[in-house]
């Protein structure tokens, strides 16, 4: 069979292309445009270069929030991925448990972000909250207002609730799909629990897993309405996350210049991160 | 090593079994003896894979007992069973090497490194697979996993029963022949009780020391090749068992005579009982004489299948085939007889025995 080749097939993609350019590229290019340039108001601007970037990269301001966006991202993972899949190891497969688990664990995701922000801050509150008034009652000194411990344990909780299922929905995708001939023959081979779960549930998780980590790191990542409802990136400085530091640069002082060199570095550290984890994990189940 | 009695089986998959055909199983009453190779032959959907299951634990019958060497081993686990199955669609544990897999069941139960490593050696040796050791076995052939499958059921060597569920269906001519082989010295080295199910009776034949044919959740005969060959206790294992399969005539008996159409045809005997159901003759292809005596046939068609002719004709209105010799001719009006004591009579599907046959082939 010989292939006919037609390069007016190429104007076939021409509408994706289009719709990505507006929706992605072109935005994306002002904030590069806004990251080279100085402006005294009046929409007079001049070259700045890398000045911007040297300036973030150079802040202590940037590292702190960056630290801190790391170790919340690694705590979040740290707790919803091992957290998520031992919920979908022990959720039901069959009969009519199935569908009330899947409900249950759908409704956090259902719940608009900000919502669940409200949700938690008037929950911890520890004159009317019901979480706050319990805790204060069993004489736990609880406070995420002034004390920044307790302001991280709000916001990590929060999203261990609001985001676990996620990943109990992916892993549990994955465990359905393994025929039931692979249990079989682990029974037949003796193998333990463990075992069953080391070669048999975790190497066909491995997909959606990687899907799940993707999504629960870059998300974490760019965590923004929960602290901002709950804690407003306080007490202090202590739960100012990059992209909430981002927003008071932008629009609180209206450094545009320094805020869009912030984006980019932001977004090409996520970028960076994303490919590490991609790298490493399709890595690790393939071919030595 | 253990003889296996299963006591009155009876499984259905549905919750609540209401009619014949709820049942997967629909009962099944039989030894398998300590020791023996025994093949299970039967058509798709027939209950050869639940039988299976049943007997190493994986489904709990419905009714009925198990036993191991006569102690009870319903309720026991697959694992407290031990028993090694090989399963219909090759199951590998894909991110383990091949050697890794072929140990897993000994490592699961404690058996001692070196141990370990001179059984592995001698199955891969075995299965042909040595220099693939180190190997991941995910991107190995169809036939590779299938190996690496059958593999893992044989590295154990202290097990009740081996129960193989169409091991080599995807393993080339030759491969198959040569794996056979090596079962069968496994089991003449061992004295394994094994199960061997298989679509292919040539297979089953040169397996197996009995033959074990289920129809529709039954089992309908067990015995020898030969048994079945010459005496098969349903039509359906006259169908089955051989090629082409037996003739099947409705006819009408009359003490040691049967009637087809008009004609009379000789039996070995009379049979035992009086008998319910549709009667039916039959006889195999190879006991058929086409000759100038008996009765007339047109013939439709002849296939050389190189020593043998199969020759297909219509007898009246019922197709009749028969195996000749190559070098034999057809008569210009052929007529077809039957060897009376190859002839065997079914009522209601099932064989009648003759007065005076031995207890053994009627049983
Ligand atoms: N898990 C199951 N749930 C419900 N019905 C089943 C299940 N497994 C098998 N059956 C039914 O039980 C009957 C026997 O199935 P079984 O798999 O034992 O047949 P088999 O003889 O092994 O067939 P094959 O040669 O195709 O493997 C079939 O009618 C099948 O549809
Ligand atoms: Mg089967």
């Amino acid at each position: 069979m010989t292939k006919t080749w037609n390069n007016r097939a190429w104007f076939m993609v021409l509408p994706v292309l289009l719709l990505v350019a507006f929706s992605a590229v072109i935005p994306l290019m002002t904030v590069v445009n806004y990251s080279v340039q100085d402006t005294f108001g009046n929409n007079v601007f001049f070259w700045a270069g890398t000045e911007w970037y040297q300036d973030v990269l150079s802040s202590d301001r940037f590292w702190n929030a960056m630290g801190r966006n790391l170790a919340f991202s690694a705590i979040i993972l740290a707790i919803e991925i091992p957290l998520g899949i031992f919920i979908a190891l022990n959720m039901p497969r069959k009969g009519w448990g199935v569908p009330i688990c899947l409900v249950l664990m759908a409704l956090p995701l259902l719940i608009p972000w900000n919502v669940v922000g409200t949700i938690w801050q008037v929950f911890g509150r520890i004159d009317i909250g019901l979480l706050g008034r319990t805790l204060a009652a069993m004489g736990i000194d609880y406070n995420y207002v002034n004390d920044p411990f307790d302001a991280w344990v709000t916001v990590i909780v929060m999203d261990v609730w609001h985001w676990t299922s996620l990943v109990v929905l992916l892993s549990y995708a994955g465990l359905v799909s393994i025929p039931d001939a692979y249990y079989q023959a682990a029974r037949i081979d003796g193998a333990s629990r463990w075992a069953i779960f080391r070669y048999i549930q975790l190497p066909k998780m491995n997909r959606v897993l990687l899907i799940a980590v993707l999504l629960r790191f870059m998300d974490s990542f760019m965590i923004y309405t929960e602290p901002f409802v709950v804690t407003g990136g306080g007490p202090g400085n202590t739960t100012t996350f990059l992209s909430i530091d981002l927003v008071k640069l932008a629009i609180g002082e209206f450094n545009l210049g320094e805020a869009a060199a912030m984006s980019i570095i932001y977004f090409l550290i996520i970028l960076l991160l994303s490919w590490v984890f991609y790298t490493v994990m399709t890595n690790a189940g393939s071919e030595k | 090593m253990a003889r296996i009695d299963l006591e009155h089986i009876r499984h259905s998959y549905g919750a609540r079994p209401q009619s014949d055909a709820d049942w997967a199983l629909k009962e099944v009453h039989h030894t398998f003896k300590d020791g023996s190779a025994y093949a299970l032959l039967g058509p798709s959907g027939c209950g050869k894979t639940t039988l299976l299951n049943i007997i190493s634990g994986l489904l709990h019958p419905t009714e009925g007992r198990l036993l191991f060497d006569g102690n009870d081993v319903s309720t026991l686990s697959t694992q407290e069973r031990n028993i090694a199955q090989v399963f219909q669609f090759p199951v590998i544990y894909d991110t383990m090497t091949v050697y890794d897999n072929l140990a897993f069941p000994l490592r699961n139960r404690g058996v001692a490194e070196r141990d370990v490593d001179r059984r592995v050696r001698e199955i891969l040796e075995m299965i042909d697979l040595s220099d693939w050791a180190k190997r991941r076995a995910r991107g190995l052939t169809a036939d590779q996993k299938q190996k690496i499958s059958l593999g893992r059921g044989l590295v154990r060597s202290d097990v009740n029963a081996i129960l193989f569920d169409e091991p080599l269906t995807v393993i080339d001519p030759h491969m198959k022949w040569v794996l056979r082989s090596q079962l069968k010295l496994l089991h003449g080295r061992f004295g394994h009780t094994m199960i061997y199910v298989t679509h292919d009776q040539t297979e089953a034949l040169s397996f197996a020391d009995d033959v074990v044919v289920m129809y529709e959740g039954e089992v309908v005969q067990i015995g020898t090749p030969d048994e079945l060959f010459e005496r098969p206790k349903h039509t359906f294992v006259g169908y089955f068992i051989g090629s082409p399969g037996m003739n099947v005539l409705p006819v009408s008996v009359e003490g040691a005579q049967a009637r087809f159409g008009g004609t009379a045809i000789t039996l070995p005997g009379k049979p035992r009982t009086p008998m319910g159901g549709a009667i039916e003759l039959g006889i195999r292809p190879e006991f058929v004489r086409l000759g100038r005596e008996g009765m007339p046939v047109q013939i439709t068609k002849v296939e050389d299948i190189g020593r043998h002719k199969i020759v297909r004709a219509r007898l009246q209105d019922h197709e009749i085939a028969a195996i000749v010799r190559e070098d034999e001719d057809v008569p210009a009006e052929p007529h077809v007889a039957f060897v009376p004591e190859k002839i065997n009579i079914y009522a209601g599907s099932w064989r009648v025995a003759f007065e005076g046959e031995s207890e053994r082939t009627a049983a």
